[in-house]
């Protein structure tokens, strides 16, 4: 296949899936890799804060050493390295479940539109408008903030943030629905006497999975933003559960004292941002490679 | 003396060969053609000489006038560009700019190269568009492109071209894009531009009947190479190159009419198709067509675009459901018709071919539905039966030449074992060569299997060679309808007679009858606008 | 056009109908009580009677939201102990936190939020148009390189994270800025740009990337077009092609982006506030947030829903201006 001959001579492509992979696997193994450390997320370690200083870590790197390898975190002296790898379940396992309801709701929406009557389609786009004009962030912080704090968080992040995202997955999958309804060969299945679902699946389903795959990969990273903002604002998940979103809104009264406390979980969000930004982008010149250049 | 001399001009891009040792003298005020197929060279050549090539590689030497075009830098070639020898382009749609109205575009081209005051500049843009024969010009030039219909784009080209009194046009498929009739009359602009402001005339085109009207000499090109060069006449009349008579029978010939009186198969009665518009009066695409195609008969279609040919070819099949009036076949309503009785070849055959599969399972579905389990030796057998290998079945769309995709779409067609193929245009986006070659297919098939066809074209000669009938079609409705030979001989219908009159024809003495024969039918020029 | 602006403003209307109800629908939904939060410690039922009936939380939902409605059309009186305030026109009600009207809060800390948003977007704007145009024209090869890699990473950074960069930067270790705080332009214009700073540049980082980006994938697309075949074939300098012809082709889809983008750049104002500390719209969104306050909650979303909508109308009415070709629908 010419995509993945494509794919494999990409190099950004490349280095972004190594690394993406990566993090998923650390974010699945999260309990053997802290179990490894010898640490918990939870345990803190009032030994190695230095009072005096108002609960900086004691020693170089913000203790980083052979006990704690990231060192630990100000003030709770919880460890920091078992708390990024938890993090990143939260800030993945949020992202992929957000991004998986926006296609599934998207793709449904989008092509029950694009194939329905006009009138379905009259009223799934302005539907889809709807969704489109909402301020979402301003929306998700407030939703956020008026649920019990005792219903299961990640679950109600990726549900919120995914409630509020579908809208491009939708339009995405509506207009190309349009486009690919109107071409000869759906005109040629017809007239061989095949049927709508036959025409859905077997003509228009296949140039559907290109365009939408590409706009899912890059639905991933912005997601895994929202949930970082959101965990930032202090809307996201409830302490003690870690999220790097979350960490780095702590970070932001210690960064004088501790940077390594903004520079761990921000070089790790950064990192992962990055490499599935180029695996998404990998993904987009391999499936289309006529589309214009620009990343939208 | 000559205006321009091309002496041993050849263009490299990278490896790549595009003109190889191409000569020729173009006197002041001639004319002169360059013909070939696509991929000959010709249009690398029209850019060459411009200097607009930015990346090939280009030896031997253009002359003009008194000037040596190969070795000029590029604030030289600035003052012959536009000014000295002007160019017009195939595409009216986009060789404008849409930012721009039409007059400011002219003038500013005026004003670079006289250095005319703001007002001259736009009184010459209205002067020139006057010229063209662009109505109320004053007005006109401050409509943008998208307000001008085609033919008037290419004529606002023409304009900008006349702008600076060039020596020399180079008109570069200047007719390719637009409809039959706008094309003479187009063809017929050129010529008398020529005539009135004396400057030389290079054409080029792919159709041997844009050439033989408008040119006193021709040259004759493939794959970069000069095949022929001499007086119009002499070359299309006595071609000496077995490329140039391959060309010229390529091109579709009258055969001899069939009297077909079989039972109507399709019967089309008061047929109406109106689309509704947001706010505005209905388009009415197809207006009250009733029609009877015969068993066993090859009826033709005609029209130009916007003529609601295609809507007509679709409601025929049934995709698409009349607003007015019924479509029987075999008695019975359209919309039920079983399996696959009426089949259709479209006329792109790469869109008509679903991309992400192969060939062989894009034939082999109406076999399944039909319910045939095992398709793959019924599809082989298709493929050979259209001029293809057995091994084109694991292929996919766009592996393959647009010839062999069409005999893809052909075979694709055939499968349901249909007693009605339509074919929409089918042989307008191919080489004259490759044309011929699918005509002949689609004529023998017709023959063993015993089919009835209807085939839409704006192509008159194609129809001539190929229908039983023809059908006129005019704004939705059918203005005349007969035997072939007749219609052709005798048109009955005003807009029948023009449109005959504004076929290319090969014949350069027949040209300039037909030219001559236009100028007295004195059809006005175009002057709708909206597009979109 | 009329009819146009007309069709718009209901759309808008109806945009922002559905966002309030859908906040009070919500807020309604949950268990959480208002008004306990306010009535505080030690709170007696006849005291917490009396507070929510001073909230209006005392009536069912569907009358509460009516007199919203009708307060945001006409203004309203609330109760204030024995005598009763009036609200004027565009009434959102009053902070259950700070018993201030919610309009006013929302006017005062506007400026805050439209200073640090198009201060942002103009430098965006110049840096990403300025370093689109080069990059397009193929002059430079390196700086193709630096735009590829800005707007990959400008996708890869959220806001925040700029901004704690920025001040860890600049704040900790050069010590070249002082900490940001908000100084009104009125007051004294050198502290308010010197303290917007390093928000601006946190803010335009990811903007400027995209619009350099999309920038030069106009100018190439529009440099390969046929028209401006025509205009080299007519003898126009290519400065002239660039500057009348190409540009305008390239700045299209900015036109309309920028406006949408306006939404994207006040969402992240939100988080840039947070961070830095600034007075603004967002920082009061939060901390209403926090306290559950839903005249605060209500008013701030359906000021966002505003401004998006009316951005997006700017768009549309830009692209009408600048592309001879668009009829509004």
């Amino acid at each position: 296949m010419t995509v993945l001959r494509r794919l494999r001579g990409d190099r950004g492509f490349l280095a972004g899936a190594v690394v993406a992979l990566l993090m998923v696997l650390v974010a699945v193994a999260a309990p053997l890799l802290a179990a490894a450390a010898g640490q918990d997320y939870t345990t803190y370690h009032d030994n190695l804060l230095d009072s005096a200083r108002g609960g900086v870590p004691l020693g170089r790197f913000g203790g980083l050493g052979a006990e704690h390898w990231l060192g630990v975190e100000p003030a709770t002296g919880r460890d920091l390295f078992a708390r990024v790898v938890y993090g990143a379940r939260v800030s993945l396992g949020v992202a992929v479940g957000a991004t998986l309801l926006q296609v599934l709701f998207g793709v449904l929406v989008g092509t029950a539109a694009g194939l329905g009557g006009r009138w379905a389609d009259a009223a799934l786009t302005r539907v889809v408008d709807l969704v489109l004009a909402v301020p979402s962030l301003v929306l998700a912080i407030s939703l956020l903030a008026i649920v019990p704090t005792d219903w299961p968080r990640p679950l109600l992040l990726a549900a919120v943030i995914a409630i509020l995202g579908w809208g491009g997955t939708a339009r995405i999958t509506r207009g190309e629905t349009l486009s690919l309804r109107t071409r000869d060969y759906v005109a040629a299945a017809r007239l061989s006497g095949a049927g709508r679902f036959r025409i859905a699946r077997r003509e228009i389903a296949p140039g559907l999975a290109a365009p939408v795959l590409t706009y899912a990969a890059l639905l991933l990273p912005t997601n895994m933003i929202s949930e970082a903002g959101l965990s930032f604002l202090g809307v996201g998940v409830r302490p003690p559960t870690p999220s790097w979103g979350q960490m780095l809104s702590t970070a932001t009264t210690w960064f004088r004292a501790d940077p390594m406390y903004v520079l761990v979980p921000g070089g790790l969000l950064f990192l992962t941002l990055l490499a599935f930004v180029l695996v998404a982008n990998g993904l987009r010149r391999a499936l289309d490679p006529r589309q214009s250049e620009v990343l939208r | 003396m000559s205006t321009l001399t091309v002496e041993d001009l050849r263009i490299r891009f990278g490896d790549t060969v595009a003109v190889d040792g191409l000569s020729f003298a173009l006197p002041a005020g001639g004319t002169l053609g360059i013909v070939g197929e696509s991929g000959s060279g010709k249009s690398a050549t029209a850019l060459a000489l411009l200097g607009l090539h930015t990346s090939a590689t280009i030896e031997g030497r253009i002359g003009f006038g008194d000037l040596d075009l190969t070795g000029l830098d590029d604030k030289r070639w600035r003052r012959v560009r536009g000014a000295r020898i002007a160019m017009v382009f195939q595409e009216p749609l986009t060789a404008l700019s849409p930012f721009h109205t039409i007059g400011d575009q002219i003038a500013e081209v005026y004003r670079l190269h006289t250095g005319a005051s703001r007002k001259a500049a736009r009184q010459r843009a209205v002067e020139v568009l006057r010229q063209v024969h662009i109505p109320d010009p004053a007005r006109r030039a401050s409509n943008y492109p998208h307000q001008f219909s085609g033919g008037m784009r290419q004529r606002a080209l023409i304009a900008m071209a006349l702008a600076c009194r060039p020596q020399l046009i180079v008109a570069d498929e200047p007719t390719t894009a637009l409809d039959v009739t706008v094309q003479a009359q187009i063809l017929d602009l050129l010529d008398e531009v020529r005539e009135t402001t004396g400057t030389a005339l290079l054409l080029i085109s792919h159709d041997l009947g844009v050439v033989a009207g408008s040119t006193d000499r021709v040259v004759v090109m493939r794959r970069g190479i000069a095949v022929e060069q001499g007086e119009t006449a002499a070359v299309l009349g006595a071609p000496a190159d077995a490329y140039t008579r391959e060309l010229l029978q390529a091109a579709p010939h009258p055969t001899p009419p069939r009297q077909i009186a079989g039972e109507p198969l399709l019967r089309l009665c008061g047929v109406r198709k109106h689309f509704k518009q947001r706010r505005r009066e209905p388009v009415k695409a197809v207006d009250d067509v009733s029609v009877d195609v015969r068993s066993g008969e090859t009826l033709g279609i005609v029209g130009e675009s916007g003529t609601g040919k295609t809507t007509l070819a679709r409601l025929m099949t049934g995709l698409l459901t009349p607003s007015a009036g019924t479509i029987t076949l075999d008695g019975v309503d359209i919309a039920r018709r079983r399996g696959g009785s009426v089949q259709m070849v479209f006329q792109d055959p790469l869109s008509s071919l679903n991309p992400r599969r192969t060939i062989g399972e894009s034939i082999a579905d109406p076999l399944r539905l039909s319910g045939v389990r095992d398709p793959r030796p019924r599809v082989e057998d298709l493929l050979e039966r259209v001029g293809l290998a057995h091994r084109e079945y694991d292929r996919y769309p766009h592996q393959l030449s647009g010839g062999m995709r069409q005999r893809v779409g052909i075979a694709r067609a055939l499968a349901p074992h249909p007693r009605l193929i339509i074919c929409d245009e089918p042989v307008s986006s191919l080489d004259v060569t490759t044309q011929a070659q699918v005509l002949a297919l689609l004529e023998d098939l017709r023959e063993e299997l015993g089919l009835t066809m209807v085939f839409v074209s704006h192509d008159l000669a194609v129809l001539r060679q190929i229908a039983d009938r023809v059908a006129v079609l005019a704004d939705g409705r059918i203005v005349e309808i007969g035997d072939t030979a007749q219609v052709y001989a005798a048109p009955q219908h005003p807009y029948t007679k023009e449109l005959l009159a504004a076929v290319p024809v090969a014949d350069p003495a027949e040209a300039r009858r037909l030219r001559a024969l236009r100028r007295s039918l004195d059809p006005q020029p175009e002057t709708t606008s909206p597009q979109r | 056009m009329i009819g146009y602006l007309v069709r718009r403003l209901g759309g808008a209307v109806l945009v922002l109908f559905g966002l309030s109800l859908l906040l009070y629908g919500l807020f309604y939904l949950a268990p959480s009580d208002p008004a306990i939060l306010t009535c505080g410690k030690g709170c007696t039922p006849d005291r917490l009677a009396e507070v929510r009936h001073a909230m209006g939380v005392d009536e069912p939902a569907a009358t509460q939201y009516a007199h919203f409605v009708r307060g945001l059309v006409g203004g309203r009186d609330y109760p204030a102990g024995p005598a009763t305030r009036h609200c004027p026109a565009p009434c959102l009600g009053y902070s259950f936190e700070t018993d201030q009207p919610v309009t006013r809060l929302l006017l005062d800390r506007l400026p805050v939020s439209a200073s640090l948003a198009l201060g942002a977007e103009v430098l965006a704007l110049t840096a990403g148009i300025g370093a689109g145009v080069l990059s397009g024209l193929h002059r430079y090869r390196w700086l193709d390189r630096i735009v590829n890699g800005l707007v990959l990473a400008g996708y890869a950074v959220p806001v925040f994270l700029v901004g704690l960069l920025l001040l860890l930067l600049f704040c900790v270790q050069l010590q070249w800025l002082p900490f940001p705080s908000y100084v009104p332009l009125t007051t004294d214009p050198l502290a308010w740009a010197q303290n917007l700073l390093l928000p601006w540049v946190a803010l335009a980082v990811i903007q400027t990337a995209a619009y350099a980006r999309l920038t030069r994938a106009g100018i190439q697309e529009t440099l390969a077009e046929e028209h401006i075949r025509t205009a080299r074939a007519y003898g126009l300098p290519e400065r002239r092609i660039i500057w009348r012809r190409a540009l305008r082709g390239a700045l299209l889809p900015l036109v309309t982006l920028t406006a949408i983008d306006l939404a994207a750049v006040m969402t992240s104002a939100v988080l840039t506030e947070t961070m830095f500390g600034l007075p603004g719209v967002g920082q009061l969104l939060v901390g209403a947030v926090n306290q559950i306050d839903l005249p605060v909650v209500v008013g701030v979303t359906l000021l966002a829903g505003l401004l998006i909508v009316a951005a997006n109308t700017v768009a549309d009415l830009l692209y009408r201006a600048v592309d001879p070709r668009v009829e509004l629908r």
